[in-house]
């Protein structure tokens, strides 16, 4: 109940600064760092509860993205759909990749979701319809009623999703699902001869996933006015997504959205402060760093300083 | 437009090209094969290799010679960096997956922004007497870079081939590769030989480098198409098998080389992470599975 509450204040708050008159540039930030804590929820749901480590983001989300160009070309399709649609796509990538790979674990897994990225930028590049390696210019649609401008808009979208996403890690975490998906996680042939379907839980978790990450990519074409390849299959999502769940802690929904938080307002601030390729490095630094010194992440340091032993 | 005389242009030059991929993938086979380090920064390794060479080279050095002089300072990056590695999660156990992967791609993401960061984004070369010419065979030219590469490509395959079953550290190495808690009932010490292994490993690494900048341009984020080519040629070698690195790498050049001739350059990327892809579903324990 309480997750809920907050959640509403969240949304309400949101949408509140979204119709004040508050600068553009906040909206465009924060935009950024909503989506940061969608990617990094998402991830985690297989890659911290399951234990499987995607490398592959960019693949969905250039999945979600390249749906909603579609859609948007062809039919002209509002945000809602090219979203949906999106998400559709983006939870059957991930079914198909759950059933290729299902008898991999550990990096052969990981280096297999690398390969999706890439066999799906080579479609992308060749594929005239979208632009190929140029990309495609957007024009954006009129602005819907309460909004003032179209990144207003996207800004609330966002927050709704990130609501979503965390309220569906966090179910999925409490059920029968995130004890099999944990269980499997610790030792498959245990929970295997203890009568969980892993085979069914990684699906799902693949799938739940997979459908999360295209949601979250399939507004950025809106948000760009752009869509090209190259930056939407950069392998620099899979750092900031896997980042922000390493960061903030895997094991509760809270991790991702406390490390998502932390990485992409440190980002932003020093895109505008001191560079794009600094940005991108101190993600890598934060991952690494933590990785070694912070296993648990935020969450657990926190743990640790509530219970000194 | 299928000729079979372009067929046979592309099968050479696919052959060369696939000389190249297995001597870059030589290290990985080593590291990640053998050792079962899941060590997704070799390419990245390598690219720093090829920058570091060409920092040499810039002094009037020949590159593969550079490459070749750079070894000893790899070896001790590649000590050092097995050494963290084991300390950091192999000694901790169980919870190793996750974060030693994470860990890997984190150093590799750093090398290459730190790479973008020192010398830039746009691409690097060197110049020697065998770059830019070719040797002409009737009709056919071949660049004298890519025998070059091919050169060197055998001889580091024969050459770790040997080492690995003669020798009696390389013999060590397989024997820890095949059953770690024997080598260690028998009074070895595993993680030493494993430490020796990975500097080995990093310092194949940094020759390969040096062939990559030989046979063409280098930019940082290379190693991310690398990191396809290198593990497909590993994966579908069988790990750890030096003899069916060779021939995975024969197999993903020849196939790149004819996707190049027959679809354009640019499926060629695909080639290697489809390949993969293939192979990890059908047959995951590659040709010459141990």
């Amino acid at each position: 109940m309480k997750f809920w509450i907050g959640a509403a204040v969240f949304l309400v708050v949101a949408i509140g600064f979204a119709l004040s008159p508050v600068n553009e540039y906040f909206f465009f930030a924060a935009y950024v760092i909503l989506t940061a804590v969608v990617l990094a929820t998402a991830w985690n749901i297989l890659g911290g509860y399951a234990g499987y480590v995607n490398f592959g983001p960019p693949a969905f989300i250039g999945v979600g993205a390249y749906t909603a160009v579609v859609l948007f070309k062809a039919i002209g399709a509002p945000l809602v759909v090219q979203i949906l649609a999106g998400a559709a796509m983006g939870a059957l990538l991930g079914l198909g990749v759950g059933l290729l790979t299902l008898r991999l674990r550990g990096i052969f897994f990981a280096i297999a979701t690398v390969a999706v990225v890439f066999i799906m930028e080579t479609l992308a590049i060749n594929w005239r319809y979208v632009g190929g390696a140029t990309g495609l210019q957007l024009q954006r649609p009129e602005v819907m009623a309460p909004f003032t401008s179209y990144t207003r808009m996207l800004f609330a979208v966002m927050a709704i999703m990130a609501v979503v996403s965390v309220a569906v890690a966090r179910y999925v975490q409490g059920s029968w699902i995130g004890r099999g998906l944990r269980a499997l996680r610790d030792s498959e042939e245990a929970a295997e001869a203890n009568g969980v379907p892993t085979l069914k839980l990684k699906l799902f978790a693949c799938v739940v996933s997979g459908a999360l990450l295209a949601a979250g990519g399939a507004p950025m074409p809106m948000y760009l006015s752009f869509i090209e390849p190259a930056s939407t299959f950069n392998l620099a999502y899979t750092v900031s997504s896997l980042g922000g769940a390493i960061i903030g802690g895997m094991s509760h929904w809270g991790g991702p959205i406390i490390g998502a938080l932390i990485l992409s307002t440190l980002q932003q601030i020093i895109t505008v402060t001191i560079s794009g390729e600094v940005n991108v490095l101190i993600v890598g630094v934060l991952l690494v760093l933590f990785v070694v010194l912070a296993p648990e992440g935020v969450m657990g340091l926190f743990k640790r300083w509530l219970k000194p032993s | 437009m299928f000729s079979l005389d372009l067929l046979f242009e592309a099968l050479i030059f696919g052959i060369l090209l696939g000389g190249f991929y297995a001597a870059v993938s030589m290290g990985l086979s080593v590291s990640f094969g053998l050792l079962d380090v899941p060590n997704v920064a070799h390419p990245a390794v390598m690219v720093l290799g090829s920058y570091i060479t060409y920092l040499v080279a810039s002094l009037g050095l020949d590159p593969i010679l550079s490459g070749i002089v750079l070894m000893p300072v790899f070896f001790f990056i590649g000590v050092l960096l097995y050494r963290f590695y084991y300390e950091t999660f192999e000694k901790r156990g169980t919870e190793a997956g996750v974060r030693g992967l994470a860990f890997f791609f984190g150093v590799a993401f750093i090398i290459e922004i730190g790479l973008i960061l020192v010398f830039g984004a746009d691409q690097r070369s060197v110049s020697a007497d065998y770059i830019g010419t070719s040797l002409e065979l009737g009709d056919y030219r071949i660049p004298y870079r890519m025998l070059m590469a091919f050169t060197v490509a055998i001889v580091l395959s024969v050459a770790l081939t040997v080492y690995l079953s003669k020798t009696f550290t390389g013999r060590a190495i397989k024997a820890v590769a095949q059953d770690e808690p024997a080598l260690r009932l028998m009074g070895a010490n595993p993680v030493r030989i494993k430490q020796w292994a990975f500097g080995i490993a990093t310092a194949v690494s940094v020759v390969a480098g040096a062939m990559l900048i030989v046979v063409g341009p280098v930019d940082p984020s290379m190693d991310r198409v690398y990191i396809g080519r290198t593990f497909c040629v590993v994966v579908l070698a069988g790990l750890g098998s030096m003899t069916g690195t060779l021939v995975a790498g024969l197999i993903l050049g020849v196939a790149e080389s004819i996707v190049l001739m027959f679809l354009g350059a640019s499926w060629a990327p695909a080639v290697a992470f489809g390949l993969l892809l293939l192979v990890l579903g059908i047959r995951p324990q590659g040709l010459f599975g141990r």
